[in-house]
């Protein structure tokens, strides 16, 4: 059996609170953070709801104590607040003090300064700043300097909605094979023109709070949030006498290798990052106490999903939920928010409520989690799919 | 740990490198400060349908990676890892434009999923019916790197045997438009041979793909041994030399056992001090490469390098077109390559006869 990755801080910046504390309070009281677009000009805002933070840009200029002329996206602004956290909740104070690196992830990056300003650049000079910001990388370089990452690995990872998730892959996988000592594993993007139109012209926006796995799901609402965890070798545990908060025990990649944009049927690709991830994990399906699903509440996903899970687990399905009712569907960032949930519930053994459910879907008999549980819990599973047929399964552990 | 090893390589750049029995024998010269690559004929690699409605980076993507699988004698691999600065940029220009240009109406859904970074990678795991993992790394100049050290940490582990690397990137009108309003592209047109002699400030940029078969297991077509990689998302000039120091011999290698270096050199006087530094110093009286003034800058240039690289170390020829400076050397046996773009994200790989 192979021994798990050590995370021992978090942050995390979403549409239900602006730390890990807040996020658990809304997780357990079973609020949500979704509501009308307020942020952005869209024509769309009366009919799709989406999960906003309730934070300025300018705001977060502040809170970063950010020079005026600074050219941050709002992925980065995100990403940075939440990687901070992070790296606070870790006790760490001289990050260079082990080879430390930063795998981000991102989908927008910095579109939400291009959409802005995409014609002005032709004619104006003072934006011209954002040009520079646009690119993926841009939000993960900014994040490093914040964190005062310095001639290290630092990379970004874009594999639409399952990046995040693949970021802590990566990053659990430099840890053991002793690439690096430390590394802060996450993703981050933020609400877009971009996403809302794309989104929109692929008919998958509900035009209300989106249900995971009911019969009658509308599709998703989007959400922006960022979060990160901070991944220790076990020497640097050891040696800085670490809480380990919770172990990266297994997790996967795989390929659907069915459509661009839709799951397979039977959800193939799904089946696989789940089974390789408990072969990683040294685990078998009896072991897995929570599932904390992708369950976008698009009829193709949560269909493709289920058929997945049943696949793996048979007659045993393990109570499972989707907390995308509560965030919205974070992208890029998704992967990371749901790996910080996964923490918090292994921490306080609770079961989060997959809100908005009112009719069993009619393909197969599994119901997800309805209410708040406490149970004893040891082991989750958290999935992340997203285009491009990308699967992604990570499995966090309570012990190594 | 087992050894990595580069058993395919194709190259789709603005020099006709796609087709491997030749090696930059015959060279396009450009006037310009931006170059498109020469083209394969794609129809012959994907169905007219299928090609047309397929972005250009998807189109060099999805050949470039046929052509480097067949040359490895593969049917599939176990992975497939991407790299790409910029993704499907005219997709990306095409859905903001059009979101502005009707005020987010009557959008059709093609230019948003083509803008999705992963989109080559999927595309490629669709072409091959490839249902293993699939990663995408999208950071700027080190896009690339990322990937080959993905996959190198797998194969050195043997989590897997054979895995596709690749970086594309492809270019688009406003894109280009505006990075010359910032000076990211040269303001005048520059012939390929005086590129370092410019001295203004800018590149030229370029476009293209990159894609290399790995395994962790040598056969009759292995160009060279990936002996080591690192990145770095800083560095600063004074640094580089003491720098590529430290990582040979954190790889045992000797910097007198260096038989060659490949620069990134784009011609930016504000950045190209960076490869100086190096060819100043420690490096100085030794064979040096350069590419960039005949396949333009673009994040994933450095895909060029690496084919350049391990062409050399296997057929033993060094064209004249991408020699720095003139020495004896004959022997190509252990190769460095350093890149960096705009002196962010750096990296050092080396290569060794296999």
């Amino acid at each position: 059996m192979s021994k798990g990755v050590a995370i021992t801080g978090m942050g995390i910046i979403s549409a239900i609170g602006n730390n890990v504390a807040e996020n658990y309070q809304s997780l357990i009281d079973g609020k949500k953070g979704i509501t009308r677009v307020e942020k952005i000009d869209t024509i769309h805002k009366d009919v799709i709801m989406v999960g906003e933070i309730d934070i300025t840009n300018e705001a977060f200029e502040k809170k970063l104590g950010l020079a005026k002329d600074n050219n941050y996206s709002r992925t980065a602004f995100l990403g940075a607040v939440a990687a901070k956290q992070a790296i606070a909740d870790a006790g760490i104070t001289n990050i260079n003090k082990y080879k430390t690196g930063l795998i981000s992830a991102t989908s927008v990056g910095g579109m939400d300064r291009t959409e802005t300003h995409y014609y002005n650049y032709l004619t104006e000079a003072e934006p011209r700043k954002y040009i520079d910001g646009h690119h993926a990388g841009d939000s993960s370089q900014k994040i490093a300097e914040q964190l005062g990452i310095e001639k290290s690995l630092v990379t970004t990872i874009s594999t639409a909605c399952s990046s995040a998730a693949n970021a802590i892959m990566f990053g659990a996988r430099l840890i053991k094979s002793g690439q690096l000592d430390r590394v802060v594993v996450g993703g981050t993007d933020c609400m877009s023109k971009f996403t809302i139109n794309g989104f929109k012209t692929l008919m998958i926006l509900s035009d209300t709070y989106n249900t995971p796995f009911d019969e009658n799901r509308k599709g998703l609402n989007l959400g922006e949030a960022a979060a990160f965890l901070v991944l220790e070798s076990d020497a640097v545990v050891k040696a800085e006498n670490k809480t380990v908060l919770a172990y990266v025990k297994g997790y996967a990649n795989a390929n659907d290798a069915h459509h661009q944009t839709a799951s397979s049927d039977h959800g193939d690709g799904a089946t696989l990052a789940m089974e390789k991830a408990l072969k990683v994990a040294g685990l078998e399906p009896k072991d897995i106490d929570y599932i904390n699903a992708h369950g976008t509440a698009t009829g193709n996903n949560d269909l493709s999903e289920g058929r997945a899970i049943i696949r793996v687990f048979g007659d045993n399905v393990p109570d499972f939920s989707s907390t995308k009712a509560y965030t919205g569907h974070t992208l890029a960032a998704a992967g990371g928010i749901e790996a910080v949930y996964s923490v918090l519930a292994l921490q306080n053994n609770i079961i989060y409520p997959n809100l908005n459910f009112k009719t069993q879907m009619k393909e197969f008999n599994i119901t997800p989690q309805l209410t708040l549980k406490e149970k004893h819990l040891d082991v989750i599973m958290s999935n992340s799919f997203g285009f491009g047929g990308n699967c992604s399964t990570v499995i966090f552990s309570k012990e190594a | 740990m087992k050894k990595v090893y580069i058993n395919s390589v194709c190259a789709i750049t603005p020099q006709k490198t796609f087709d491997n029995t030749q090696f930059l024998e015959e060279l396009i010269e450009y006037d310009a400060n931006v170059i498109n690559v020469v083209n394969p004929v794609y129809k012959d690699f994907i169905p007219p349908a299928a090609a047309r409605r397929m972005a250009k980076g998807i189109k060099m993507g999805v050949v470039a990676s046929k052509l480097a699988l067949k040359e490895s004698g593969l049917e599939n691999v176990d992975a497939i890892i991407t790299g790409t600065g910029m993704g499907c940029v005219r997709d990306s220009e095409k859905f903001v434009s059009a979101i502005i240009d009707n005020d987010e109406q009557f959008l059709t859904p093609t230019a948003f999923i083509q803008s999705t970074h992963n989109t080559v990678g999927g595309q490629i795991a669709l072409e091959l019916g490839c249902k293993g993992y699939n990663f995408t790394y999208v950071h700027s100049g080190i896009s690339f790197e990322s990937a080959l050290l993905d996959a190198k940490m797998q194969l050195e582990l043997d989590e897997a045997k054979a895995i596709l690397v690749g970086g594309v990137d492809e270019l688009g009108d406003h894109t280009v438009a505006i990075h010359k309003l910032v000076n990211h592209i040269k303001s005048e047109n520059i012939n390929s041979n005086a590129l370092l002699e410019s001295k203004t400030q800018g590149c030229v940029f370029g476009e293209g793909a990159g894609f290399f078969v790995l395994k962790n297991e040598k056969q009759e077509s292995s160009y060279a041994e990936v002996v080591a990689l690192n990145t770095y998302n800083t560095l600063d000039e004074e640094s580089v030399n003491e720098e590529a120091i430290r990582f040979l011999e954190e790889n045992n290698i000797e910097a007198s056992s260096i038989d060659a270096i490949i620069l990134g050199n784009n011609g930016d006087v504000n950045f190209d001090g960076y490869y100086n530094k190096l060819t100043s110093k420690t490096f100085k009286d030794i064979q040096q490469i350069y590419y960039k003034h005949i396949s333009g800058e673009f994040n994933t240039a450095s895909s060029f390098g690496l084919w350049l690289g391990a062409r050399i170390i296997k057929s033993q020829i060094l064209p004249e077109a991408v020699k720095l400076n003139i020495t004896e050397t004959s022997k190509f046996k252990t190769i460095l390559l350093y890149n960096q773009y705009r002196g962010k994200n750096h990296s050092f790989t080396i290569l060794k006869q296999c």
